[in-house]
């Protein structure tokens, strides 16, 4: 039978979605449903001086409305920060309450005050229109840089600082900054950014009497988790009491990894009135409370010698909380953003300083790459300044300093098991004709145009996993995963994931491992996800660790099933259980011609006995059925890698950036399905280009946010990409039996800083800020035609 | 008076209409507020939930559907607007259930993720190679401007649509 795994299999999920019966959240409808709207602050910080329901009440169709009073006289709890971080000094981090519903203050614009919930939805709105708070409004606080001078957002929380976090030694960088020929120092903006999965989020909230149950269908990368949170800590019920089901869900990209209000608050509600409740947001409810991502302003220096060799780095950063910590929030800027800080390079010193900070802006969590992008644009554009100012070509610059043997011991955290990152440059040199740029220059000079190319090599920390060590970084659970695979007594399989599927292909990828593992047509394999009802407790996907970490945990209960196959082949064939050989779906008893398909072991497992015959294929101790469950906590992180070059032409008439050419090669270790992969890629790789090129969430100074429609904040779309040119190289993962790395980020980590070093390239060294907008290039070719007339 | 009548159908929907369509080949006669949009009826009254909402102001496309035979934004028409016409919904694309040519090529060539966006844009890409058989990169590419994507980065939708555009 032919290996599936590393075929360009087609996806078993698609049909559905090509045919319009998916079902996200929003296509499901309860019998005897309400529908609710949640009352949102207005204001950016404010206290609430008087809620006035009175009104909103007696407007018809009204079923009910709630507010932070109910909910706190309920006891129900607030939302959550998963990691906790401590600073330099040894203080834990300081996290204020954040009410499901606020009740004395609210601290971002989209805070919600009440949820009122009618018979219709256009019925809500109106009721929710005659909602009346009466606010105090108070002075925002929305800048990264000046947070900490601003007036004090939650009391006791001086300088809105919630932790000022150190990794790395500052002495043993002093020292090695005072043996430097130069220092190159960068301060750079690491642009605000709105994932915009496009399914907007959604919940509906049933509760079932009889049962005393509720179930909550909500738009969610990782049910279990959201069950545990709700339950744990929002004490809406206990875990045995709550299903989340999180079914078709439409994009997620981090923003759906949290716990939002409306899923605490409907759930909660759906209880109280004992009746079902929808809830869908429209696109400007997500813009406003969806979490953002990055918002980070930092200061990075680095120490090299004047040949070019890297000696020590600094990394300075304010990075921005929002309005509360939530899940992934305080993580993100400090163990998913410090170790990678140093990039793919043998820097003997480094630190990483953060100081995380509140704003009364949309909480910032965890967004595709996660801390990774904005250590990959620190160091990658650090990097490229230094290549200009020592007069060293990029790539020869990035090579020098690549470590050359693995394990790597990075400076700061990781030990990157393998990889070959002087293979990966060179590869991606020649896909992109690196050689030949200078005649492309020359081509767009000729045209009046400016050409620059950029380069960066990455390597990132995801699998997000080993328990132990995230949980001595302060996770607050282990990230393992868990697998179940179920044979059915006429031999289909169904394997049960605790990770989840909001795109990535899992109905397809990890059928075909548990295909080749089993031998197992993979028509006949199902895989399920995203009801806590079904399957056992997984952690969800975040961190490009479905794979990595899920998808071995299907391996290891695969292998489960073959070796206790191999047990009752051995006893049904009296031979000995060391001398039965699994191939192909087929146990065969080694220099014999006796063998047993998995189906026919399967069909004796569950009806372990013959007629007229006191005799059971089972050994002794063996339990009839057919199901293994495995939950897999990986020894280590995994390290995909790579190099991206990007070229750009600049119209200095109208600051236009036209992307020509885009070539990524990486390394993602041994590739399941081909084809699924080079879409993660391309997706990625497109959220990465918006962010240096289109994308970028503002607030005023007053915390209104000013792109908060799709008429405001620029998604890219097709005509803004040219083809990209794909490639990898392969080191395979040696701390999984896979050798798989995960694909999921890489696109969005590596491509800002190619772009923008692309961009800096063309523009003769001047800094432009994400996003290379043509209003903020067109000013730079003005001031490079001025510098240019002087030296002339 | 005249203020007044367009309070009650826009904002309350309170005057009620009889909206009759053919939807995907059937006739379809339903009571409706004034107010309904096109996508709501499609969703909420039909139950034909593959037309999807994804943004409420005709940005993002993952609403279009066609109505007599081009491609419309169906969250900002009312469904009144289309009384009388032919919708075709991605519901609708099959033919005795084998799928549309370009519903086989987004398949093919991987041109879907979470699959959210992909009626919209599926029902856009049939519309413009109606209009235009063998469109270039560049054509395909402006023409799909209005239909937002966030998880392909849309090189395999390009590539989808050439390849429809061989079948059909």
């Amino acid at each position: 039978m032919a290996s599936l795994v590393g075929s360009r299999v087609e996806r078993k999920e698609d049909k559905r979605f090509l045919t319009g019966k998916g079902r996200y959240t929003a296509d499901i409808n309860l019998a005897n449903q309400t529908y609710a709207i949640f009352v949102r602050s207005p204001h950016a910080r404010a206290s609430i001086k008087k809620l006035n329901i009175d009104k909103a009440l007696k407007s018809s169709g009204v079923v009910s409305i709630l507010t932070g009073k109910e909910i706190a006289d309920d006891k129900i709890g607030g939302l959550i920060a998963g990691w906790a971080i401590r600073s330099e000094d040894g203080t834990e981090m300081k996290c204020p309450g954040n009410p499901p519903l606020a009740k004395d203050n609210v601290n971002f614009v989209g805070d919600p005050v009440a949820v009122v919930i009618a018979e219709s939805l256009a019925e809500a709105k109106e009721a929710a229109e005659k909602v009346e708070v009466d606010y105090k409004v108070l002075k925002a606080v929305t800048s990264t840089a000046d947070a900490m001078n601003g007036d004090t957002i939650h009391e006791g929380i001086d300088k809105n600082l919630c932790f000022d976090w150190l990794l790395g030694d500052r002495q043993k960088v002093k020292e090695a900054f005072d043996k430097a020929d130069k220092v190159i120092s960068i301060d750079i903006i690491n642009n605000r950014l709105i994932p915009n999965a496009m399914e907007p989020r959604a919940c509906v909230a049933d509760y079932n009497a009889a049962s005393e149950e509720i179930t909550l269908y909500t738009t969610s990368q990782n049910p279990h988790l959201s069950r545990l949170i709700m339950s744990a800590f929002g004490n809406v019920a206990p875990e045995h009491k709550l299903r989340v089901v999180a079914p078709d869900v439409g994009g997620g990209f981090g923003s759906k990894i949290n716990v939002y209000n409306e899923d605490i608050v409907c759930s909660w509600a759906a209880k109280k009135i004992n009746r079902a409740i929808k809830w869908v947001a429209e696109r400007s409810e997500s813009f406003l409370t969806d979490i953002h991502g990055r918002d980070h302003v930092t200061h990075a220096e680095l120490a090299v010698t004047k040949d070019g060799k890297f000696l020590g780095f600094k990394n300075e950063t304010i990075a921005n909380l929002g309005a509360y910590a939530r899940v992934f929030g305080t993580v993100t800027p400090t163990y998913l953003f410090g170790p990678c800080a140093t990039g793919v390079y043998e820097i003997p010193a480094a630190y990483t300083n953060v100081k995380a900070v509140y704003t009364n802006t949309a909480p910032v969590d965890a967004y595709r790459g996660a801390g990774r992008p904005e250590a990959t644009y620190t160091i990658e554009r650090l990097v490229e300044k230094a290549s200009m100012e020592l007069g060293i070509d990029k790539t020869e610059l990035r090579i020098k300093n690549f470590p050359t043997a693995f394990p790597f011991k990075q400076t700061l955290v990781h030990t990157v098991d393998s990889g070959d990152y002087v293979a990966g440059m060179e590869k991606a040199k020649q896909m992109a004709d690196y050689k030949g740029f200078d005649a492309r220059r020359k081509e767009s000079e000729a045209k009046g145009k400016l050409r620059g190319i950029g380069v960066t090599s990455y390597f990132e920390a995801c699998g997000i996993a080993p328990s132990a060590a995230v949980m001595s970084l302060g996770c607050g659970v282990g990230l393992w995963e868990s697998a179940e695979v179920r044979f059915n007594p006429t031999g289909q399989v169904t394997v049960y994931t605790g990770s989840h599927s909001h795109g990535q292909s899992h109905q397809t990828t990890f059928a075909q491992i548990a295909a080749d593992e089993l031998g197992v047509p993979i028509e006949n394999i199902d895989i399920v996800h995203g009801d806590t009802d079904k399957g056992t407790f997984g952690m969800g996907t975040y961190g490009s660790r479905s794979l990595a970490v899920g998808g071995i945990a299907i391996v290891n209960a695969c292998k489960k099933i073959v070796e206790k196959g191999k047990r009752v082949t051995a006893k049904m064939l009296e031979a000995n259980p060391e001398d039965v050989e699994f191939k192909d779906g087929e146990f065969i008893v080694s220099k014999s011609n006796k063998k047993k398909t998995i189906g026919e072991v399967a069909f004796a497992c569950y009806l372990p006995g013959v007629r007229d015959e006191m005799k059971s294929p089972l050994p002794e101790g063996d339990e009839p059925g057919l199901k293994e469950t495995s939950f897999y906590d990986p020894s280590n992180f995994s390290f995909p890698a790579g190099t991206h070059i990007a070229e750009v032409e600049i119209d200095p008439e109208t600051g236009h950036v036209k992307l020509e050419k885009y070539t990524a090669c990486d390394d993602f270790g041994r590739i399941i399905n081909p084809m699924v992969v080079e879409g993660q890629v391309h997706g990625g790789l497109a959220q990465g280009i918006g962010q240096a090129l289109y994308e970028n969430a503002e607030y005023d100074e007053t915390g209104q946010l000013m792109t908060g429609s799709y008429m405001d904040y620029t998604m890219p779309r097709a005509d803004n990409f040219p083809e990209f040119n794909i490639g990898y190289t392969c080191t395979h993962a040696t701390t999984n039996p896979l050798g798989v790395k995960g694909c999921g980020e890489a696109g969005a980590i590596a491509a800002p800083p190619t772009v923008m070093n692309a961009v800096i390239d063309a523009l003769g060294g001047q800094e432009v800020t994400m996003p290379a907008t043509a209003e903020k290039v067109w000013k730079a070719c003005k001031n490079l035609k001025k510098s240019n007339a002087k030296a002339a | 008076m005249f203020k007044s009548y367009w309070v009650k159908i826009l904002i309350k929907g309170e005057i009620m209409g009889k909206i009759s369509l053919e939807v995907n080949g059937r006739k379809v006669e339903k009571e409706a507020s004034d107010n309904t949009l096109l996508s709501t009826f499609l969703r909420e009254h039909l139950q034909l939930t593959g037309t999807h909402i994804g943004c409420d102001t005709s940005q993002c496309g993952a609403c279009v559907v066609h109505v007599d035979g081009n491609s419309l934004k169906s969250c900002t028409a009312l469904a009144a607007d289309v009384n009388g016409s032919k919708v075709t919904t991605i519901e609708g694309l099959e033919t005795n259930g084998k799928m549309h040519p370009m519903q086989e090529a987004f398949k093919k060539l991987h041109g879907l993720q979470c699959g959210f966006c992909t009626p919209g844009m599926v029902m856009s890409a049939v519309d413009l190679l109606q209009k235009n058989k063998k469109p270039s990169d560049t054509e395909i590419r402006d023409w799909l401007e209005g239909n937002i994507c966030r998880c392909t980065g849309y090189q395999n939708i390009v590539s989808a649509v050439k390849e429809a555009a061989t079948k059909m």
